[in-house]
């Protein structure tokens, strides 16, 4: 942004105030809010806390089966989402234009999915993949879910990738007669690695965060999953289900919400380092 | 020979991923409007907006309170929310020193990406008793609003960012260089040219702040009425689904349904407007 003369009459100085106390609202309910989760919730944390299952509805013992659940809810959706987006994000970016009427449709029918509240994300996946497709209650069905979900976000940032590599690339493999499915295969998709990864990544954080589509998809059996086809509480559905149905699950609840945080932390962490890294590398080239 | 037919099967093959990622929309309408077929049947649209009360068990499908419930929460939430994210994001832009602004844009970034039913544990632990020493029990409309505006405003501030960003810097070297005031400068050029920007970024939030389920429903106390003040408990759309998806039966969990319809009808709604706001951009 282009830096404005500063000038210092009575309107200036009243935004700058009011701009000033916006800024640090958010600063101060920041510091509140991590200051409190760590303050409460680092007393209940120590390596059992992560190892064992939960006990007393939660109150004492671990999280592990959360844990578990949680990464196998993960694992599932990008299996599903991920050839699904990247296909549909190679026939948006390289065998269509912008201005077909089809091309036009899917668009608008990916942002509408984009917009799906997520509890009526967690009916649809009730009726299609628990009732009609007889999933159950399991971690499949809840993965299925969250894997349509996340279809809008990864489609639309890998697709922006391969838009952004130069068109020379494409009339270049043209000239050295490479047929279209090699150039894909060979050169723009390892070109658009990096966009792919910060897709996925940005998937699993916002998938991770999801609650309210997995309550009557996946359920919330505090069990240890044995397949997919096990219910299993992630744990977001966790922290909901403590704070809310169980009473003196608080410092549980806490606890979880401590450790949901400084994993979608690392992830964040995660991608600053990859998009600095992709960054340079571009730049140098 | 066998090339062209490699590319004509990657082609059919990418066309028929595409196909699924476009029918998901389809069949989230189709599975919605056949689920809530049963109870259309049944009742008049009359029996939801001048009904008497919201016993499924005995009949009574009384939806309009909680549609107002859930537009109240809302409409707070973003009363509070939009100014004080757009002053941020103009903090961010015009006022705040270099030092402050990179980490503050972490921190940003960091709270839009906190999964909701932490806010909503947050909410009922620190906020609820907060609001409940006022006047009890605290769970209330004003608690949802509350919630629901941390959930919205980290984000409004990212999309008002982008927004002023988006600005033709041309303009603004422009209106430097006739020697505009920087208040006139934010006024008068940069928050019109960002308008269109910021109106689609808000709308598609408030769509976002009527579906969010569960951390309104852990604050807002769920009791089916219109709330006559501020500190009265409250049930949203959202939270009714959430709240007796577990234990519905069929005319029941027809009606859920159809409260699920109801809110894909106002995102829609909102979508549309946005498309009206949105700047016909060609990307070069």
């Amino acid at each position: 942004m282009i830096p404005l003369p500063t000038n210092n009459n009575v309107s200036d100085k009243l935004l700058k105030v009011a701009s000033w106390l916006g800024s640090l609202l958010i600063l101060f309910f920041f510091i509140a809010l991590i200051t409190d989760v760590i303050v409460h919730g680092i007393s209940r944390i120590d390596i059992d806390f992560f190892l064992n299952s939960p006990e007393n509805a939660g109150r004492l013992g671990g999280i592990a089966p959360m844990l578990l659940s949680t990464m196998l809810l993960l694992v599932l959706c990008l299996i599903f989402a991920l050839p699904i987006g990247i296909g549909s994000a190679i026939y948006l970016a390289e065998y269509t234009n912008s201005h077909h009427w089809f091309v036009k449709l899917i668009r608008k029918s990916l942002n509408v999915l984009a917009s799906v509240p997520s509890i009526v994300m967690g009916l649809f996946g009730y009726a299609f993949f628990v009732i009609t497709l007889d999933f159950g209650f399991s971690i499949l069905s809840g993965a299925l879910t969250l894997s349509v979900m996340v279809l809008p976000l990864l489609i639309r940032n890998i697709e922006d990738s391969l838009r952004n590599i130069s068109k020379e690339f494409r009339h270049n493999a043209f000239a050295l007669g490479l047929s279209k499915t090699t150039t894909i295969f060979k050169v723009l998709l390892p070109m658009a690695t990096q966009g792919i990864i910060l897709a996925t990544i940005l998937s699993i954080a916002r998938a991770m965060a999801e609650t309210a589509a997995l309550l009557y998809t996946s359920g919330y059996v505090t069990r240890m999953p044995e397949s997919v086809f096990d219910s299993g509480r992630s744990l977001s559905v966790h922290i909901f289900d403590l704070s809310m149905n169980v009473p003196g699950g608080e410092p549980s609840a806490y606890a979880s919400t401590l450790t949901l945080i400084l994993l979608l932390l690392s992830i964040n962490i995660i991608t600053q380092y990859l998009s600095h890294i992709f960054l340079n590398r571009a730049s140098s080239l | 020979m066998s090339r062209l037919t490699n590319d004509n099967i990657l082609k059919t093959g990418l066309l028929i991923t595409t196909s699924i990622s476009a029918l998901c929309v389809v069949l989230i309408f189709l599975f919605l409007f056949f689920s809530s077929l049963p109870i259309l049947k049944e009742f008049q649209i009359n029996d939801f907006i001048f009904g008497e009360s919201w016993h499924p068990s005995e009949n009574e499908f009384y939806i309009l309170p909680m549609i107002v419930g859930s537009l109240y929460i809302m409409t707070l939430a973003m009363l509070i929310s939009v100014p004080l994210g757009i002053l941020t994001a103009i903090h961010n832009q015009f006022y705040s020193p270099k030092w402050f602004n990179s980490s503050f844009s972490r921190i940003v970034e960091i709270l839009s990406g906190i999964p909701s039913v932490i806010y909503g544990f947050w909410g009922l632990v620190v906020i609820v008793p907060l609001l409940a020493q006022f006047q009890a029990p605290g769970t209330s409309l004003l608690a949802g609003a509350i919630v629901l505006t941390f959930i919205i405003t980290p984000t409004i501030v990212l999309v008002a960012n982008n927004a002023f960003k988006e600005v033709n810097p041309l303009y603004i070297q422009n209106a430097i260089a006739l020697g505009l005031s920087r208040t006139n400068i934010i006024k008068n050029i940069i928050l019109p040219q960002a308008k269109n920007n910021l109106i689609t970024g808000i709308v598609l939030q408030s769509g976002r702040a009527i579906g969010e389920t569960l951390a309104v429903l852990m604050v807002c106390g769920n009791v089916v009425q219109i709330p006559g003040n501020l500190f009265e408990p409250v049930r949203t759309l959202t939270s009714n689904i959430a709240l007796e998806m577990a234990y519905a039966m069929d005319t029941h969990r027809s009606a859920l349904f159809l409260s699920g319809m109801v809110l894909m009808v106002i995102v829609l709604l909102l979508i549309i407007l946005t498309e009206h706001f949105s700047p016909l951009k060609t990307k070069s």
